[in-house]
Parts: structure tokens; C-alpha cells; sequence
């Protein structure tokens, strides 16, 4: 790739009142996991709910302060799916962790 | 596969890769390969994390939720806030305006800085207070507090990484050296270390959060 080529891709993507805007709802769901926790939900609502959040606001940092709303699709294309795929197949190993505490001799 | 057509092509053949199939900079592009590479290992991390945990019923919740919880928020806050900084230091430096440009590193930096200092502290109060190490803690589970420190200790790595890196990228913006693109790369570091904590923070802190 040219240098030119380099220097002329730097993106300025959103407006100053977007970024505050995606600033003000990561700080409002903060607040909103933090109420959760104080409330005591059972366990598996309050995961279900804390990760569901996560997943929100790790999308929006990486669309609006990552830039990666405005960059070229192929370059989502290229690093994401691969990497969703390989965090989803970590999950295989759920099902022998939810059984051990089952397996244990006195328990 | 015509080698001869391609080569007249001005845009360059689709098939060698074009001239730049992802209409980004190299820098910026080995940056989010770190990255997602990165990602792997904090995401191995958790996952261990979850699966102690979901393996171990008696596992400990040590966060009151004052000060441990508050604390943590406040941490969470401070990293927010410097991501925002860091976006604003971004685009002052795509408009040119480098005086800007350092002073929102700058900012980024004592938003950072301030996390690290809340972060230390809560690990000296586990440690001294609760007598949790990474190997033993008073609750009998040892996992505890190896794959807490393991996570947390990477994470402040992390920070601590990029507090170097910003110092070096602010210097270097002072003396009229680096492009925006350098700038845009640093920030890209600096919103990830962001986004893993809002991973660590719901699942290590809030899920262990003691009420009452």
C-alpha cells in the first residue's frame, strides 16, 4: 500500500454529540447493572441481564469509539465472524462444568 | 487469472487483493489483528473464570457493595470517561489541532491513572484485609483468587501498557511527530482495554456482589 494511499484513509467518523450521546447510554446501563446487583435478581436472571448489557455496550464502543461503523465491511467481514465463532466454541466446555459439582463423591 | 490484465488495472485486480481492500492503513489494520488476538486471551480468561465458578457452589462473594462495589463503579466511570477523552483527542488530531490533541491524551491518561490507583487499592484490601492470595483465601477456593488476579492483573497490564503508550504518543504529538493515524491506532488500544472491562466489571464484580 502507497503512503499516500495510508495517509488519505484517516476517518473522522461521528459528530462530538454522538460520542457524548453513546458516552451518557454506556454510563446509563452501567447504572442499570449496578441497580441489578444491589437488588439481589436471582442468578441466572442477573446473568442473563448483566451479559446481554455487556454484549450492548461492547458493540456500541466498538461501532462509535472504535470506528468501526465507518470502515469498509470487509474489515468487519474479516476479523469478527472468526472471532464470535472461536468465543462460542469455548462454550463447549459448559456442559462438563454444570456436571462436576453433580460428580462430586459427597455432594 | 490474467497476471497481464490485472497488472493495467489502475485500481489493481480484485484477486491479488486491490489496492486496498480495506480501505485502511497498515498500522491501523495490525492494530485490530493485536487486538482480536487479544480478545482470545481475555475471553479464555473469563470463560475460565465462569467455569470455576460455575463448578465451585461454594464459591465466596467478597464485594460489599460499599465500598467494594461503589469503588469499582467509580473505576468504571474513570475508564468510560477516558474513552470518550480519547475520541475527543482523535478528532482534534484529525482537525489538526495538536495542542488540543495533547491535552485529551492527557486527560485520557489521569482517567486511566485513577483506575489503576482504585485498582491497586481494592487488591490491597483483598490481600491485607480479606488474606486472599492467589493460591489460598479464607473461603477454601483456591480458584478464587487465582483466576481473579490472573484476570484483573492482565487487565491492569493493560492499562499500565497503555499509559506507556499514550505518554509516548502525547510526547510525540507535543514535538509535531506523529500523524492522526498514530493517534487513531493508540485510541483503538485504549477503547479495547475499555471493552474488556465491561466484561470483568458485571462478571467478576457485580455477579460477587455482597448486599447487606
Amino acid at each position: 500500500m502507497s503512503s499516500h494511499a495510508e495517509e488519505s484513509v484517516v476517518h473522522v467518523g461521528a459528530n462530538l454529540s454522538t460520542f457524548t450521546k453513546v458516552w451518557i447510554a454506556l454510563l446509563g446501563m452501567t447504572g442499570i447493572e449496578v441497580l441489578l446487583a444491589y437488588e439481589q435478581v436471582p442468578t441466572l436472571i442477573m446473568l442473563t441481564c448483566l451479559l446481554g448489557l455487556s454484549i450492548i455496550k461492547a458493540a456500541l464502543i466498538i461501532a462509535y469509539f472504535m470506528h468501526l461503523k465507518f470502515e469498509k465491511l470487509s474489515l468487519f467481514l474479516t476479523l469478527f465472524p472468526m472471532l464470535i465463532f472461536c468465543i462460542v466454541l469455548m462454550l463447549i466446555f459448559l456442559g462438563d462444568a454444570v456436571r462436576i459439582p453433580n460428580m462430586r463423591p459427597f455432594a | 487469472m490474467s497476471s497481464h490484465a490485472s497488472a493495467v488495472s489502475p485500481a489493481g485486480s480484485v484477486w491479488e487483493g486491490g489496492q486496498s481492500p480495506y480501505a485502511t492503513n497498515s498500522k491501523k489494520f495490525g492494530m485490530w489483528l493485536f487486538l482480536i488476538s487479544d480478545s482470545l486471551t481475555f475471553s479464555a480468561m473469563l470463560f475460565a473464570y465462569t467455569y470455576s465458578r460455575v463448578t465451585n457452589p461454594d464459591w465466596p462473594k467478597p464485594f460489599d457493595f460499599s465500598p467494594a462495589i461503589i469503588f469499582s463503579t467509580i473505576m468504571t466511570f474513570c475508564l468510560l470517561s477516558s474513552s470518550l477523552t480519547m475520541v475527543l483527542a482523535v478528532h482534534s488530531m484529525n482537525h489538526g489541532d495538536r495542542k488540543a490533541t495533547v491535552r485529551w491524551i492527557l486527560a485520557t491518561m489521569v482517567g486511566g491513572g485513577a483506575f489503576v490507583v482504585l485498582h491497586l487499592s481494592e487488591w490491597m484490601k483483598l490481600i491485607n484485609v480479606e488474606h486472599v492470595t492467589a493460591l489460598n483465601n479464607p473461603w477454601g477456593v483456591p480458584l478464587f483468587g487465582g483466576t481473579f488476579f490472573a484476570l484483573t492483573g492482565l487487565h491492569m497490564t493493560h492499562v499500565i501498557c497503555g499509559l506507556i503508550y499514550l505518554t509516548i504518543i502525547a510526547q510525540g504529538i507535543a514535538r509535531g511527530k506523529f500523524k492522526a493515524e498514530d493517534v487513531e491506532v493508540s485510541g483503538l488500544y485504549w477503547h479495547f482495554v475499555d471493552l474488556v472491562w465491561m466484561f470483568i466489571f458485571p462478571l467478576v464484580y457485580l455477579m460477587s456482589a455482597r448486599v447487606g
